[in-house]
């Protein structure tokens, strides 16, 4: 069996895309079986019923929010979202100002206030400290230590220190004198405390107190609960954060990770002023807490004065447990408010309908391009057909795949982009069909109007697709709201026509143009040459150009317009000829 | 065979063809009147009618109704009722979209009256409260979309400018197709303003997302263009502006086709959305791409390839075949 070049060039490309197909099937597969995956997309809010709130990150001095500051809003908001018990919030950033929550179900009013509201850091002295009740401390953790030199304590000492404070409780007497003085808590602190329970932590309102009040809290896990002074060194004055290893006094570098802090002036005088008073005390209340969003997130004991803005933590640090306190430190700082740009509330009958009416449109779609495929190709309809329907798989195993992998969900616009891409990609095959019929006409065979017209389809396919594909790639960049769904799905499907057309369309055409039905141009075919208006004129056979019978006329310049073309001429000759034949 | 590809067969031909280039002022005056048109019925109209989204506000829909069956008048007495309860002289503006829903739109209200407003409502239309939803958008989230959405376009221009250029090799293709393509817009936009169409987010994808579609209808065109004049060369017959005409002949039935076919699938989900959705996000995408669709076909063929033969002309290789034409067979005509 002899077989030509462009029929096993056919077979290749439909065998690749057979392999993409069963990759993709298999990386959905591997997606189900192993990561939680699911056989179809996940649907956005607007489909699926639920809340989304776009949030504006707001800076107080109204600074441009960087992307950094935007991920680390994101997971101060993730935090906030799951201390209200609200279970998968989506949260992301877009459009690189943005931040989308997308919560299923109505939330109720406070949650999205303590979303909105900034992240507050704040350093207020430690005046007792208990084990949270029913915990038992196993793993201890990071402490403080100061600039100059760096011993570690650990939460061991904390409990101990915790059990004494207890047990060694002054008696409030007077006002108090400053942040340090027990004089701040009262019987009723002293109760509050007492029945505190660190789990209700998540509880809106109950870590919360004014900056000159004393606050009852928890350490962010939930292991020690605290009685804090008054708000001594507000997060404003961190002017930056970064993790490190430590360098001993003898200024070599140790394996210990820490925390450096820098204040700035205004800190440095107020956080020099706080550890020489917390240095000279003894006890729990040598130490300092730094509360972020009223819980505590480390609470080192002070080693020494820190006159020079620079305070260390050490402690038990991992390269990552001190980037992460680092991170807090540096971007609970930020006076970082939210502003609540829209919220949306779907209702699940609302989404579902939308979803329905989104497939019924996509359905009358489809038909109706079928529909005209057939009657203006004919039998080349159902190369459109087979054409969409494995767009349509692979655009659908691609979608899962992301949204399984990527958490993408597909709205409500992005269902509106799918539609449309019907169409961009039925263009592709029309614009390589009339190529084909284009040289048919001028009385090529098909195998050989197959593979003349596919150079020069491709060519202004993949321009045009270039172009799409641009216009998609600049809204889902751009484009804030829904639009990214949108640009999404018209830009997966770009690529996805792109390579349907190269890898289905085209050979099926070469295999197709081997056979008898569509080769010799059968009338129901859609490549019909003599319909085309084309004789095929042998291969040897050299055309003449044709001498223009020199007929005077009155020429005016409309008339020169419509001289003959080259076309005309083909067409008179291929009249001509046709005669002859007939 | 259908009637379109014997058509198609004579534009290939030369046998039919149509005079696009020659009868380019003709095309120019009924492009510019109609963008005058649309700009100044907008102007007349008091400018575009802005959706809830650029104008801040909150917004509640009631799905399943009845009421909204019974007509506007009824649903809207019920809800300026309920409105009235909660927030006194809110102004509700009450529409009922895709047959069993009412919109109602409120001024922004807080967290709270909105809870208190849901609950009014759904008790008002005697529908569960899960069967309300709401929505607020606040002030400046509009002026967030529009400088995206222009920001979008001047990049996009940029970036597809120069993606044609070099690929055309020539930037005057490059800037016929972007005038088309502004003409498009216009006109697209310019419908909205004159039927007062409230301009929203998702009519604002549709006006991007005809950039798109208007430079792949004109690329189409312009890779026959060049094909045509750069495989005449210097032995060519006709001139310029007459290879341009041709091909633009040559595609008119894939231009009619790729059209047809891009247009159907915009007009399922326009007529669903309008249907069954009412005003949204489907029904606003689909209604812009539709008449972008339309007017960029329109303007691929009478404006881009006119233009860009017009811009053209005037250079000395162009000018000097047309001589060269003229010259070497003035007598000659349409042998037909």
């Amino acid at each position: 069996m002899a077989r030509s070049t462009p029929e096993r060039n056919a077979i290749r490309s439909l065998v690749w895309l057979l392999v993409i197909i069963v990759g993709l099937i298999a990386a959905n597969g591997a997606s189900v079986l192993f990561n939680n995956g699911q056989w179809t997309p996940k649907l956005a809010l607007d489909l699926e019923g639920g809340t989304q709130i776009i949030l504006a990150p707001q800076l107080a001095s109204g600074d441009q929010v960087d992307q950094e500051q935007l991920e680390q809003a994101v997971s101060i908001i993730r935090q906030r979202v799951d201390a209200g018990g609200v279970s998968e919030a989506e949260i992301n950033t877009q459009g690189g100002e943005n931040i989308v929550v997308a919560i299923p179900g109505v939330p109720d009013p406070a949650t999205i206030e303590r979303i909105q509201s900034s992240a507050k850091l704040e350093f207020r002295p430690v005046l007792l400290a208990d084990l949270a009740s029913n915990q038992i401390l196993d793993d201890p953790e990071a402490t403080d230590e100061d600039s100059a030199d760096g011993d570690e304590t650990d939460e061991a000492a904390t409990d101990d220190e915790a059990a004494e404070g207890e047990t060694a409780e002054p008696t409030p007497s007077a006002s108090p004198t400053d942040a340090s003085d027990p004089a701040w808590i009262t019987e009723e602190l002293q109760r509050e405390f007492d029945t505190f329970e660190c789990s209700s932590l998540d509880v809106v309102g109950a870590n919360v107190a004014p900056v000159d009040e004393p606050l009852v809290t928890c350490e962010a896990d939930g292991s020690i609960k605290y009685i804090l002074g008054p708000v001594e060194v507000e997060g404003e004055a961190i002017a930056d954060a970064r993790s490190g290893l430590i360098a001993s006094s003898t200024g070599v570098t140790t394996n210990e990770f820490g925390v450096f802090i820098d204040f700035n002036e205004e800190g440095t005088a107020q956080f020099r002023e706080v550890t020489e008073r917390l240095v000279s005390l003894t006890g729990i209340r040598n130490q300092f807490a730094i509360v972020l969003d009223g819980r505590v997130i480390s609470a080192p004991r002070t080693i020494s004065a820190i006159t020079d803005g620079s305070p260390q933590i050490s402690g038990n640090f991992t390269q990552e447990s001190a980037q992460v306190l680092a991170d807090q430190l540096k971007f609970g700082a930020l006076p970082l408010g939210f502003e609540v740009q829209s919220s949306e509330n779907i209702t699940a009958t609302l989404g579902l309908s939308q979803l329905q009416s989104g497939i019924i449109a996509g359905l009358i779609g489809i038909a109706l391009v079928i529909g005209y495929a057939l009657i203006q190709y004919r039998a080349l309809g159902g190369v459109i057909i087979a054409s969409l329907v494995i767009a349509g798989i692979v655009t659908y195993l691609i979608i899962t795949y992301l949204s399984n992998q990527q958490g993408y969900r597909l709205s409500l616009a992005g269902v509106a982009g799918l539609i449309i891409s019907i169409g961009v990609i039925a263009d592709s095959f029309i614009v390589y069909f009339e190529r084909i019929r284009d040289e048919l006409r001028d009385g090529r065979r098909l195998d050989g109007a197959v593979e003349a017209g596919w150079k020069r389809a491709f060519r202004t396919i993949l321009i045009s697709d270039v172009i799409n594909f641009i216009a998609a790639a600049v809204l889902f960049v751009l484009a804030v709201g829904n639009v990214r769904g949108f640009a999404f799905t018209l830009g997966i499907t770009t690529i996805v026509d792109l390579v349907i057309v190269a890898l289905f369309t085209h050979p099926m055409m070469q295999l197709l143009g081997r056979t008898r039905f569509f080769g010799d141009g059968h009338p129901l075919s859609g490549l019909d040459p003599k319909a085309l208006g084309a004789v095929y004129r042998g291969r040897a056979q050299f055309r003449q150009p044709q001498s223009v019978p020199a007929v005077k006329r009155a020429s005016s310049s409309r008339e020169a317009q419509r001289r003959q073309t080259i076309a005309e001429r083909k067409a008179a000759e291929a009249r001509g000829e046709g005669e002859d034949a007939r | 065979m259908s009637m379109l590809t014997r058509v198609g067969n004579d534009l290939y031909t030369g046998a039919r063809s149509f005079d696009f280039v020659g009868k380019r002022v003709v095309w120019y005056s009924i492009g510019a009147a109609v963008i005058i048109l649309a700009i100044a019925f907008t102007a007349l109209r008091g400018g575009f009618v802005f959706g809830i989204e650029f104008r801040g506000g909150s917004e509640f829909r009631v799905t399943g109704s009845s009421a909204a069956i019974e007509g506007t008048a009824a649903a809207t007495s019920i809800a300026v009722e309920a409105v009235d309860e909660v927030v006194t002289g809110a102004n509700p503006r009450v529409s009922i979209v895709g047959g069993d829903s009412v919109r109602v739109q409120t001024e922004q209200l807080t967290p709270g009256e909105t809870d208190e407003l849901r609950a009014a409502l759904a008790d008002a239309y005697g529908v569960t409260q899960a069967d309300v939803a709401s929505s607020f958008i606040g002030a400046t989230w509009g002026a967030d979309i529009t400088r995206q959405a222009v920001l979008a376009l001047v990049v996009f221009l940029l970036f597809a400018s120069v993606v044609m250029a070099l690929y055309f090799r020539t930037w005057k293709m490059a800037v016929a197709a972007i005038v088309a393509l502004f003409h498009d817009l216009i006109i697209t936009t310019g419908v909205y303003g004159v039927l007062g169409l409230e301009i929203t987010p998702a009519a604002v994808i549709g006006f991007l997302t005809i950039l798109g579609y208007s430079l792949y209808d004109t690329v189409v065109v312009f890779d026959k263009v060049r094909e045509n004049t750069s495989e005449d060369g210097v032995e060519s017959r006709r001139t310029f502006a007459q290879s341009v005409n041709l091909a633009v002949n040559q595609t008119l039935v894939r231009s009619i086709n790729t059209s047809v076919v891009a247009v159907l699938p915009t007009a399922a989900i326009l007529f669903i959305g309008s249907l069954l959705l009412g005003a949204g996000t489907l029904r606003d995408i689909a209604l812009a791409l539709f008449i972008g669709t339309l007017v960029g076909t329109y303007s691929s063929i009478f404006l881009a390839a006119p233009l860009y033969v017009h811009l053209r002309e005037n250079e000395p290789e162009v000018k000097k075949q047309g001589a060269r034409q003229k010259a070497a067979r003035p007598e000659s005509g349409a042998v037909r």
